[in-house]
C-alpha cells in the first residue's frame, strides 16, 4: 500500500481551478519529486494534500486513510509535516521556540527529538535563543526543516526547499534531504532545480497545465528526451 | 428592464411607506421627516462612496456632519456687532499672527538639517518650537476667548447667504478629511476607523467647549433658511420648499455620482477596490485616488449635515451623537447595499422613517410594559424608564448591523456588476 | 515639599491608576488584533459589562450579608472574570466566528464589533439606566494617608488603587509567564506571528481564538471593575475609554502584549501630565527667584475638558512617525 496516494485530484483557489486531475503515488521510504513549468500546479498539489486550498474533486489517501480536505491542524498528529516555500518560520519567536512549536501536536517528552534535530543542524544549537527572523536565509531554512522534523514525520512535504539559496547551500540542502530520507522519512517535494532533484528521487512526476504529463523513476525522467527538452532546459 | 425590477419594487414600497406616513402623521410632520430623510440620503451617499467604492472605513461621520454644520452656522448667522466693536477681533488677529510666526519657526527648525545640523538637534529644535508655539498660542487664545465671552458672548456669524454656508460646510469637512486621510490611508484599514472615531469625538468636544467660537452648549438659533421661512409662507409651504431644495441637492449629487461611476474614473476606482495590488502594479496611485474619495465623501457629509442643521434652525453641539449621526448612517448604507447609490438612497429614506417612527413606538411599548407590570405584578418601574426605552433602539441598531453583515452582506440593492466595457 | 506631594497625588498616582486600566484593556485589544486581525471596538463596553457583572454579584453578596475586609466587588472578581470571559466567547461564537468562517475581510469584522458594542450599550442602559452607581455596599472605602516627614500634606492612596496595583502586577507577571512558558501561550504567539504556518504545525486556530477571548475578557473584567471601584460605575464609558486603549495598542505595536502595557502607561501618564496644573510646581520656584517671573494661576498643556485629545494626538504622532509602534510590531 502506498503511503501517499493522490487520485484524480482537482483543486484550486476559490473559483479558480488549477489542478485538473493529478495522480500521484508514493511508497513508504521514497523520495518523490514533482517538477514542471511555472503555473503547472506543483505547489498547489502539495498545498491540497495539506488542506490549504479548495479541493473540488478526487481523493487523497495517506497510509490508506482518506485525508481529503482534512484541515491542516489535524494532519500534524498523523505525522505529516510541511515546509512551505515562504514564511516558513515564526520570525518573532526564538529558534528553540520554533522547534517546540513543531512538536505542538505531540504531547510526549520532546527532549530526545530536540537533541536529534540539533545534531542534524548544529548551527541551530548556537542560535537557539535568537529570534528566527534575525537568521540568514540558509539558517532559516534549517529552522524550517528542524521544525518539520520535530513531529518525527512519516511524510515530509517540501515546497521548493532551495528557492533563493546560494548554489553551495543548495547541495547542502539536497544532502540533508537524502539524510532525512535515510532515517525512514518519505519525502514529497516540489523543486525548480529539476535535474538535481530528480537525481536524488525514487519517483518523479512531471506536471503540466494541472495534469500529469510524465511519471517514472527519477532516472527514467532524467533519461527521457521529451522531459529533458520541455522541462530540464535541453 | 428586468434588471431594475428590484429597484422598482423597493422604491414603490418606499413610496407606499411615505404615503402611509403622510396619511397618518399629518403633512407638516411628514414633510419634516422627509426633509431630514433627504439630508440623511446625501450623507449616506457620501458614506456609500467611501465604503462601497473604496472600502474606506469611516466611523466618524458625526464629526464631519458637525464640522460642516458649524461652518455653515459661522458663515450664515447674522453678524454679532458687539464682537466686531470690541477687542476680540484684534486679539484673535494677534493670536493668528503669533501662530503664523510659530509655524514659521517650526518650519525653520526642520530646515536646520539642511545646514548641517545633526538630526537629533533639528528634531529637538522642532519639538521646542512646537511646544513654545503651542503654549503661547493656547495662552493667547485663552485670553482672547475670555475677552470675547465677556464683551460679546461669542463671535457670531458673517451673515452670508445660506448657499455659501453649505458650500463652505463641504469644504471644511473635506479639509479635515484630507488631513485624516493623509495620515491614515497608507496604513491598514482599521487605523482609519480608529482615527475617524477619534476625530469625531474631538470635533464634538471642541464645538461643545469653545464657547467664544461656537456658543457651546448655549446653542445658536434661529439659523437662517435658504428659502422663505414659516413666518412668511406658512408652515407647510415653507417645509415643502425646503424639501424641494434638499431633494434637488440629492438628485444632483446622485446624478454626479452615477456619472462618475460609469466614467473611466469609476472603473479605476472599482479596479482599485477589487484588486489593490494589480491596480497599483498598473501604475495607479492607489492612495491618492482613495484620498480623493475620502475627501469627496466627507464633503457630502458636511453639506448634508449643514442642510440638516439649518432645517432644524438650532445648532446644538450636544445634539451630535454617534448613534444618530454615524451608526444610523452606517445602517442605511449597509442595509441599502454598499456601492450602489440607489441602495444608499433607499436605505437612508427607509431607515430614517423606521427610526423616527420607532421612538414613539418604543415609548408606547415601554409605557404598556410599565402599566401591565404595575397592574399584574405590582412592579414599580424605574423613573428613568423613558430614557431606557430609547436605549432599546441603540440595541436594535447594533443588532441590525450584526445581522445584515452576517445574513445579507450585500444589502437589499447589491452593487450591479457591469458586464459591458 | 507640599507641592511635590500634590504632584505625586494628582499626577503620578492617578497616571498610574489610569495607565493600569488602559494597559489591562490594551492587552486584550492587542491580542485580539494580533490573532483575529481586527480592531475590536466592543472592548470598552466589554469592560463596562464586566463592571456591571461585578456590581450585580457584589450587591447580591451584600444582600446575603457577606462581609469582607476588601470591597465586595474584589471578593467576587474571580466569578466576574469567568462570566465576562464566557460572554466574550459567546459574542465570538454568535457574531465574529460566522464572519470568520465566511472569509470576511477584517473591516467587516470591525463593523460587526461596532454592532456588538451598540448592542452591549443598549442592553446596559436598558437594564441599568443612564445614571452612575457607587460600587461600595456595606464596606467603607478605605483611604491610606502616608506621612512624609517635614511636609504638611500626605500622599493619599485609596484601597481600590492599591488593589489595582496588585492586580496589574499579578496580571502582567502571569501573562508573561503564560506567553513565554506555556504551550498554549506560545501557540498564541505563533498564530499571531504566522497563522498559516501555525496551522501547518498542528495548532488549532479555534483553540487559540478561545484562549484569546478568555484572556481579553478576563482582563477587561478586571479593568472595568477596578475603574468603577476607583471612581464610579458609569454606563457610558465606551468610546471615551476605547480611544486611549486603541492609542495604547498602536503605540505599543499591534500584537505585542508588552508593548500594550507600556503603551497603556504612556497614554495614562501623558493624559494626567497634560492636564496637570504645572503652576503648582512653578510657584515655589517663583518664590525663590523673588518674583522675577509671574506664574499664571492655571498652566496646563491641555484643559481638562479636552483630555480626550491627548490619546488622539499620541495616536496621530505614532501613525505618522512609526505606524508599527514604538516596539517592533506587526508588519502592516
Amino acid at each position: 500500500m502506498a503511503l501517499l496516494e493522490i487520485r484524480d485530484l482537482t483543486a484550486g483557489y476559490g473559483v479558480m481551478t488549477i489542478l485538473k486531475g493529478v495522480n500521484l503515488s508514493l511508497e513508504e521510504g521514497e523520495i518523490g519529486v514533482i517538477v514542471g513549468p511555472n503555473g503547472a500546479g506543483k505547489s498547489t498539489t502539495l498545498k491540497a494534500v495539506f488542506g490549504l486550498n479548495t479541493i473540488t474533486g478526487g481523493q487523497i489517501l495517506f497510509d490508506g486513510e482518506d485525508i481529503t480536505g482534512t484541515p491542516p491542524e489535524r494532519l500534524a498528529s498523523r505525522r505529516i509535516a510541511f515546509v512551505p516555500q515562504e514564511a516558513n518560520v515564526f520570525t518573532t519567536m526564538t529558534v528553540h521556540e520554533n522547534l517546540e512549536m513543531g512538536a505542538y501536536a505531540r504531547r510526549s517528552d520532546i527532549s530526545a527529538v530536540l537533541d536529534h534535530v540539533y545534531s542534524v543542524f548544529p548551527p541551530l544549537k548556537a542560535k537557539r535563543n535568537q529570534p528566527a527572523g534575525e537568521l540568514s536565509g540558509g539558517q532559516r531554512q534549517m529552522v524550517a526543516f528542524g521544525r518539520a522534523l520535530m513531529i518525527e514525520p512519516r511524510l515530509l512535504l517540501l515546497d521548493e526547499p532551495t528557492a533563493g539559496l546560494s548554489p553551495l547551500f543548495m547541495s547542502e540542502i539536497f544532502d540533508r534531504i537524502i539524510a532525512i530520507n535515510k532515517t525512514g522519512v518519505s519525502v514529497a517535494m516540489v523543486e525548480q532545480n529539476a535535474k538535481q532533484a530528480l537525481a536524488i528521487a525514487h519517483k518523479g512526476f512531471v506536471l503540466a497545465n494541472g495534469m500529469n504529463s510524465f511519471t517514472g523513476t527519477g532516472a527514467e525522467l532524467l533519461a527521457d528526451e521529451d522531459v529533458a527538452r520541455s522541462f530540464l532546459g535541453g | 428592464m428586468a434588471n431594475y425590477r428590484r429597484d422598482i419594487i423597493l422604491f414603490a414600497f418606499l413610496a407606499a411607506l411615505f404615503a402611509v406616513v403622510f396619511a397618518t402623521q399629518g403633512t407638516a410632520y411628514s414633510l419634516r421627516l422627509t426633509v431630514e430623510a433627504t439630508c440623511y440620503a446625501v450623507i449616506a451617499l457620501g458614506l456609500s462612496l467611501q465604503w462601497g467604492t473604496a472600502g474606506l472605513f469611516n466611523v466618524g461621520v458625526m464629526g464631519f456632519i458637525a464640522a460642516g454644520a458649524f461652518t455653515s452656522v459661522l458663515i450664515t448667522y447674522p453678524v454679532n456687532d458687539a464682537f466686531w466693536a470690541g477687542d476680540g477681533p484684534a486679539l484673535l488677529g494677534f493670536t493668528a499672527l503669533k501662530a503664523a510666526i510659530g509655524v514659521l519657526a517650526i518650519w525653520a527648525a526642520r530646515q536646520t538639517r539642511r545646514f548641517g545640523f545633526p538630526a537629533w538637534l533639528a528634531n529637538l529644535l522642532t519639538l521646542v518650537a512646537l511646544a513654545v508655539t503651542f503654549l503661547v498660542v493656547s495662552a493667547d487664545l485663552d485670553i482672547a476667548a475670555n475677552v470675547i465671552e465677556k464683551e460679546a458672548e461669542w463671535v457670531g456669524g458673517f451673515g452670508l447667504p445660506v448657499f455659501l454656508g453649505w458650500a463652505a460646510a463641504g469644504v471644511v469637512a473635506g479639509v479635515i478629511a484630507w488631513f485624516v486621510g493623509k495620515i491614515c490611508l497608507g496604513l491598514r484599514s482599521d487605523y482609519l476607523a480608529i482615527a475617524t472615531l477619534g476625530i469625531a469625538q474631538i470635533i464634538k468636544t471642541l464645538l461643545k467647549n469653545a464657547d467664544w467660537l461656537t456658543h457651546g452648549t448655549l446653542t445658536v438659533s434661529p439659523l437662517p433658511w435658504p428659502v422663505a421661512g414659516a413666518a412668511e409662507t406658512g408652515f407647510e409651504t415653507a417645509r415643502a420648499t425646503y424639501l424641494a431644495l434638499t431633494a434637488t441637492l440629492l438628485v444632483i449629487v446622485y446624478l454626479l455620482l452615477e456619472r462618475a461611476w460609469h466614467a473611466p474614473w469609476g472603473r479605476m476606482m472599482r479596479a482599485i477596490r477589487d484588486n489593490e495590488d494589480a491596480a497599483a502594479s498598473m501604475g495607479k496611485d492607489v492612495n491618492r485616488r482613495r484620498l480623493e474619495i475620502f475627501v469627496f465623501g466627507s464633503m457630502l457629509m458636511g453639506t448634508g449635515g449643514a442642510a440638516l442643521i439649518h432645517f432644524n434652525t438650532i445648532f446644538d453641539p450636544s445634539g451630535f451623537i454617534d448613534l444618530n449621526h454615524t451608526f444610523l448612517v452606517w445602517v442605511m448604507v449597509i442595509l441599502g447595499g454598499a456601492g450602489n447609490n440607489r441602495g444608499a438612497i433607499f436605505g437612508a429614506l427607509f431607515v430614517y422613517v423606521v427610526w423616527t417612527m420607532s421612538e414613539p413606538l418604543s415609548l408606547a411599548f415601554f409605557g404598556q410594559v410599565r402599566d401591565l407590570g404595575q397592574a399584574w405584578f405590582g412592579w414599580v418601574a424605574p423613573d428613568d424608564l423613558d430614557s431606557r426605552a430609547i436605549s432599546m433602539r441603540v440595541f436594535v441598531i447594533g443588532l441590525t448591523i450584526a445581522l445584515v453583515l452576517r445574513y445579507a452582506p450585500q444589502g437589499v440593492l447589491p452593487e450591479r456588476l457591469s458586464r459591458k466595457g | 515639599m507640599n507641592e511635590l506631594i500634590f504632584f505625586v497625588n494628582k499626577a503620578l498616582i492617578s497616571g498610574f491608576v489610569i495607565g493600569s486600566i488602559y494597559a489591562l484593556g490594551a492587552i486584550g485589544v492587542t491580542l485580539v488584533f494580533g490573532i483575529l486581525r481586527f480592531a475590536h471596538f466592543a472592548h470598552g463596553d466589554l469592560m463596562t459589562v464586566g463592571a456591571f457583572v461585578a456590581y450585580v454579584l457584589a450587591a447580591a453578596a451584600a444582600a446575603a450579608g457577606v462581609t469582607a475586609p476588601v470591597p465586595l466587588a474584589v471578593v467576587v472578581l474571580p466569578a466576574v472574570i469567568v462570566v465576562t470571559a464566557v460572554m466574550a466567547l459567546g459574542l465570538d461564537r454568535a457574531f465574529y466566528r460566522p464572519l470568520r468562517r465566511a472569509g470576511s475581510p477584517g473591516v467587516v469584522l470591525v463593523m460587526a464589533s461596532i454592532g456588538v458594542t451598540l448592542m452591549l450599550q443598549g442592553l446596559i442602559r436598558l437594564f441599568a439606566g443612564p445614571r452612575s452607581r457607587e460600587m461600595y455596599f456595606t464596606e467603607p472605602k478605605d483611604i491610606f494617608r502616608i506621612d512624609i516627614p517635614g511636609a504638611a500634606s500626605k500622599i493619599v492612596v485609596t484601597e481600590p488603587q492599591l488593589i489595582l496595583f496588585v492586580f496589574t502586577l499579578v496580571a502582567v507577571v502571569a501573562l508573561h509567564w503564560f506567553l513565554s512558558r506555556s504551550r498554549l501561550g506560545k501557540a498564541m504567539r505563533a498564530v499571531s506571528d504566522n497563522p498559516d504556518l501555525a496551522r501547518i504545525t498542528g495548532i488549532s486556530i479555534e483553540t487559540v481564538v478561545r484562549a484569546t477571548w478568555i484572556i481579553g475578557g478576563g482582563l477587561a473584567a478586571i479593568a472595568g471593575t477596578m475603574l468603577s471601584l476607583d471612581v464610579t460605575l458609569k454606563p457610558d464609558l465606551s468610546f471615551n475609554i476605547l480611544l486611549p486603549i486603541f492609542a495604547a495598542t498602536i503605540v505599543g505595536g499591534i500584537g505585542q502584549p508588552y508593548g500594550a502595557i507600556a503603551g497603556g502607561f504612556l497614554v495614562g501618564f501623558s493624559e494626567t501630565l497634560a492636564v496637570f496644573n504645572w503652576s503648582v510646581l512653578l510657584r515655589p520656584i517663583a518664590r525663590f527667584t523673588d518674583g522675577a517671573f509671574e506664574v499664571p494661576a492655571k498652566l496646563a498643556f491641555v484643559p481638562t475638558e479636552y483630555k480626550l485629545m491627548v490619546p488622539f494626538i499620541i495616536l496621530v504622532i505614532v501613525l505618522i512617525w512609526r505606524p508599527t509602534g514604538i516596539f517592533k510590531g506587526r508588519v502592516l
